[in-house]
Order: structure tokens, then sequence, then C-alpha cells
């Protein structure tokens, strides 16, 4: 939001300031409601919660579901607790991330600053991919990833993301490349510059902002992706959003919601994190990939 | 003679480079995306059932599609869901968009609040409010251990309110969101025109109405656009809060689509499905991205 400095000229009384500060309020609790059931329930016994006190600070604080959910909480067949599967999910989110987003700087600059016919086409072509229902390459996606033989493996949910992102990271580096003053690059080629020289050592340092956008997002995104996670992933694969489905689901015993609470938080909490402290960014990313040509 | 040579090649690599670094991305797309779509329509007129086989079969998948109960309640439910979400979105997101632009205090920290439901996973939703509205613990348990004892809220396992826990869900995910493009919006309008429309006695109300909410248009379409393709892409929330269920009270077109492909062996009518929800989001995508790209020449 980078013209979020203006204030409006809008003039209010003090009744209605009394009742939109009301209103703000009300609507805050209701955001804050999930987050607050999550937190106190995942830090109580369970017989607190099957008795009606949902809503009520623990009465016994206790650990013990974290631990549960964390290291033996029975997901699938084995009791491994969610660990293996937050280890899965970072080494499937790092490569992907970063792959994704020196392809969107690259594809950004060579379509702002090396233009050439038909860009705009190529670029619509790589928007529309990130609009695409997921459902209509599922089937051609498992075939291609068996027969690059790697199916069920993190580098093809690695490769998978790669793909469906690229789109978002190119959008993101264009726009900002766009307003980047191309009389510097055209003088650089005059003193005799090459492609890469140039986006080194021009482009790529004030790139900074934009990197930080395009990293929250396509991080966002891939930690959060449940479908592909669904669709291809092995048992040593799984991201944390498949297992904590698993979780949740498993019909077999007793279901013990805190420790569903616990591993719901810790599924949530790297991109919570993420949020809580580059919030700003975020929100500019939000905004610039609401698709401003 | 050599050194020409060389420095020509030179050159003609230097012109060539910008396509070549463009070219495994668009590879990429264009086999992954397009060519799996092609592929994907291609399955949606063949006999494929447990994996693709290439017996045509003409229009088949889908008159059959059609004729099934389980796709028309998948088509119902998206009508539902997709007109109350992006309806209670929309009016929400710019209520409290303007509300947050009166001055107000602590903006910062409210508009942190509302926005961090995008950071989370649609699982992570779905169990916090799975459990929240489930009635043997939830709300209905809540309610009824403070005293209040004939208080009733089942919803999610009644069939014929389930869908709407669904919209309960995906609104709170997202309305924060569409706050913050009309947010952007607002912090875009130029404040004289207001200025002087105030000096000519128009009441707030009349500000609103007539100068601030036209003008925020674009902000509108681009809510609409993202709102509508992330009503018809829903799929997780789904799994995570209801299943589908109770019974088939809350299936979508895209679990549809999972539950025939993956685990009815019915390839060729998933591929089917896949292909009208395709069609549909092409319907609003493309002359959106069509407008914005050509606005920018």
């Amino acid at each position: 939001m980078s013209v979020a400095t203006q204030d409006t000229a809008i003039r209010t009384g003090r009744v209605s300031r009394t009742l939109i500060y009301l209103v703000l309020l009300l609507f805050a609790l209701f955001y804050m409601l999930p987050l607050y059931v999550m937190v106190v329930n995942s830090v109580k016994p369970l017989d607190e919660i099957t008795g009606g006190g949902m809503m009520n600070l623990p009465q016994a604080f206790t650990l013990d579901p974290w631990a549960k959910a964390w290291s033996s909480a029975q997901i699938g067949v084995d009791p491994t607790g969610l660990k293996p599967y937050f280890w899965n999910s970072i080494k499937m989110v790092v490569p992907a991330v970063a792959i994704s987003t020196v392809l969107g700087a690259l594809n950004g600059y060579v379509l702002t600053k090396w233009r050439f016919r038909g860009d705009t086409i190529l670029f619509g072509l790589m928007l529309f991919a990130c609009f695409i229902p997921f459902q209509i390459v599922l089937i051609p996606m498992a075939r291609m990833l068996g027969l690059m033989g790697l199916a069920g493996t993190t580098w093809g949910l690695v490769l998978v993301h790669v793909v469906y992102g690229i789109g978002f990271t190119t959008l993101y580096f264009r726009n900002y490349y766009a307003v980047f003053p191309t009389e510097l690059v055209r003088a650089a080629q005059i003193d005799g510059a090459g492609f890469f020289q140039i986006f080194w050592r021009i482009l790529l340092p004030s790139s900074g902002p934009i990197a930080v956008v395009s990293i929250i997002w396509q991080f966002t995104n891939i930690w959060n992706d449940f479908l592909f996670g669904a669709s291809f992933a092995g048992a040593d694969s799984q991201p944390m959003t498949v297992a904590l489905n698993n979780l949740v689901q498993s019909s077999t015993g007793v279901k013990e919601y805190n420790v569903h609470f616990a591993g719901a938080i810790l599924a949530a909490l790297p991109t919570l994190l993420v949020y809580i402290v580059a919030g700003r960014y975020f929100v500019r990313g939000l905004m610039a990939g609401s698709v401003k040509g | 003679m050599a050194q020409t040579a060389d420095a020509d090649f030179k050159t003609r690599l230097q012109s060539l480079l910008p396509k070549l670094v463009l070219s495994p991305s668009l590879a990429m797309v264009l086999v992954f995306v397009y060519g799996f779509i092609i592929f994907s329509v291609y399955l949606s007129f063949t006999d494929s059932r447990l994996l693709p086989s290439y017996g045509w079969v003409g229009w088949e998948n889908y008159s059959k599609l059609w004729r099934l109960s389980h796709w028309e309640i998948s088509l119902t439910n998206m009508g539902i869901f997709a007109a109350l979400y992006i309806t209670i979105c929309t009016v929400l997101g710019l209520s409290l968009a303007i509300f947050l632009d009166q001055k107000v205090r602590a903006e910062g920290v409210i508009r942190t609040i509302y926005l961090y439901p995008m950071a989370l996973s649609f699982i992570v939703t779905g169990t916090a409010w799975k459990w929240f509205l489930d009635p043997g613990i939830g709300l209905e348990n809540v309610l009824q251990t403070w005293g209040w004892t004939t208080f009733e809220f089942d919803w999610i396992k009644n069939r014929d309110f389930a869908i709407y826990t669904v919209v309960l869900a995906a609104v709170w995910q997202t309305s924060g969101f569409v706050m913050a493009m009309f947010l952007a919006g607002l912090r875009g309008i130029d404040n004289e025109i207001l200025k002087a429309a105030q000096m000519d006695g128009a009441s707030n109300w009349n500000l609103y109405r007539r100068i601030i909410i036209p003008q925020l248009r674009p902000a509108f379409l681009s809510a609409f656009v993202i709102l509508s393709h992330l009503a018809i892409k829903t799929f997780d929330l789904v799994i995570a809060l209801t299943g589908g269920g109770p019974g088939r009270a809350t299936e979508l077109p895209a679990t549809f689509m999972y539950s025939y492909t993956f685990s009815r062996n019915q390839m060729g009518i998933g591929a089917a499905s896949a292909t009208i929800m395709l069609m549909t989001i092409a319907a609003i995508m493309i002359p959106y991205l069509y407008a914005e790209l050509r606005e920018k020449k």
C-alpha cells in the first residue's frame, strides 16, 4: 500500500465515531476468534474441551498436546507426529521459492527491458496460467511426474510449484521493472555492458523490495498448498498440510481436539511468523498481486 | 577478419540472450499448462477410467456428467457458495475499509488482525472452524453449559445448512484481503473533490454514494475477479471443514472432480468436469487480463 498515507477528508461526529470503533472492534474479535480457540485449546487437557469449556482459558495448563502433535501423534499408519512432515514442507518450499523467484526476476527483466514482438501475449499466457483451476492439470501432471521418475518425490513437488508459481513471480518483477528507468539500461548498453552484467549491476541491487514480496507470496502459497501435496506426494514427501488433514480426519480412537489444535498452529506458524515479521511487504505484495498489468 | 566474425557472433548472442533466458519458463508453461490442458480436454472425450485410455467416445462423458445428481448438487452448491461468498466479502470488505479510513487509532494493528487469516492454509482454517462449529464440543455446547440450554447450532452437521458454514469460514479467511484492496482504492481518491463537495453541503452518505464508491470501480472489478476464481477453485477448505458432507451436502466441482478421478476411477468424467471448471474461469479471466494488459500500451 504505497499510497496508504493520504487521509480521507471525510469528517465524522462523535456518535458515529463511537459506532465505527464498535464495529471495528467487533470484527477484530470475529477475526481473532478461531486463533483464540486454537491457542487456548492447544494447552489444555482433553476433558476440559469435551466438558464444554472450549471458550474458557485453561485450568490445568499443559504443553503435552504440542509435544504429541509434534512428535508422537498418529499420522496415517505411523505414530510419528507432524515433525517429519514439517521438514518435508521445508525441503519442498525452500528450493521451489528460490527457483521460481530467480526465474521470475529474469523473466520480468526480459519482458520490460528487452522487449520484442509478441512479448505481451507471452506474458498473458504465463499470467493466465496462475488462475487455471489446477484440476485441469492433475491427470497429465501425475503421468508426467511418473515419466520423469519424479512421482512421489519432493523434487517432483518442487517442479510443480515452480511451474505454477512463475506466472506470479514474473508478474511482480515485470510490474516492478516496468517503472525502472530504461535509460539507465540503454546507457549501460552503450558502455558495452552485456545482458547479465546489466541485470546483475543495475537492476538487481534495487530489487530488494520486490524480491521480498515475491518470496513471501511464494512461501505462503507453497507452504499452504494442499491439492498438489495430496495428489502427488509419496510417503516420504507429504507436506505439512496433508499430514495435518490426516491427523484431524483420522477416524480411529478418541478425537484429541487439543492435539488437532496444536497441530493446526504448528502448520500455521511459519506463514504466520513471516506475515507478522514482514507484514507490511506482504500487504504491498497482495496489492501488486491484484493483477495490475 | 577472425576478430569481426567473433564480434559478430557476440552481438548475435547478445541479441538472442533475452529470448534464451525466457525460453525455459515459456517452455514449462507451454507444456505443463497449455499442453496439459489440451491433454485433459482430450481425455474428457475418451473412455478413460482408472488410467488414461484413448478410445474416443465423443460427448458421452459430458452427457453422463449432466445426468449425475452428484454433479448437480456440486453445481447448486457452487452457485450458493459463490453468490454468498462474493457478495458478503465485497460488502464486508468495503464497509470495513470505509470505517478503517476514518482516521481511526491503531489502524495498523486492526489491519493486521483483519488480514492475518490470509496467511493461513485453508486446512488450518477448516480445522479451527470444524471444531468450533461442532455441536458436540463447540459453540452449541459452550452456550448450553453457560446456561442457554435451548440453544441449537448444528449447521455443520445439517444437510440443509452445512454449505453456509463453508461460506462463513471462507469469508473469514478472505474478507480482510478484500478490505485491503478497497482501502488502497480509498487512499487513492483525490481529497480536493471531496472538500469541494463538502463546501456545497453534501452529506457523508452522499459523498460515499455519489463520489467515492463510483471511483472504486477498478477495486470492485479486481475483487470480483479474484473472489470468483477463488470460489471456483475452493477445494482444501471443504476437505478440511466438512469432507464434502454430511452426505454430499457440501460437494463442490473441485471436490467432485477429485473424487471421480482418483477414488471412483471415472477419469473421463473427472476430466469433463475439470474442463467445465476451466471454461468458467476462462470466461471471467480472459476478458479481464485482456483489458488489463491492453491498457498499458
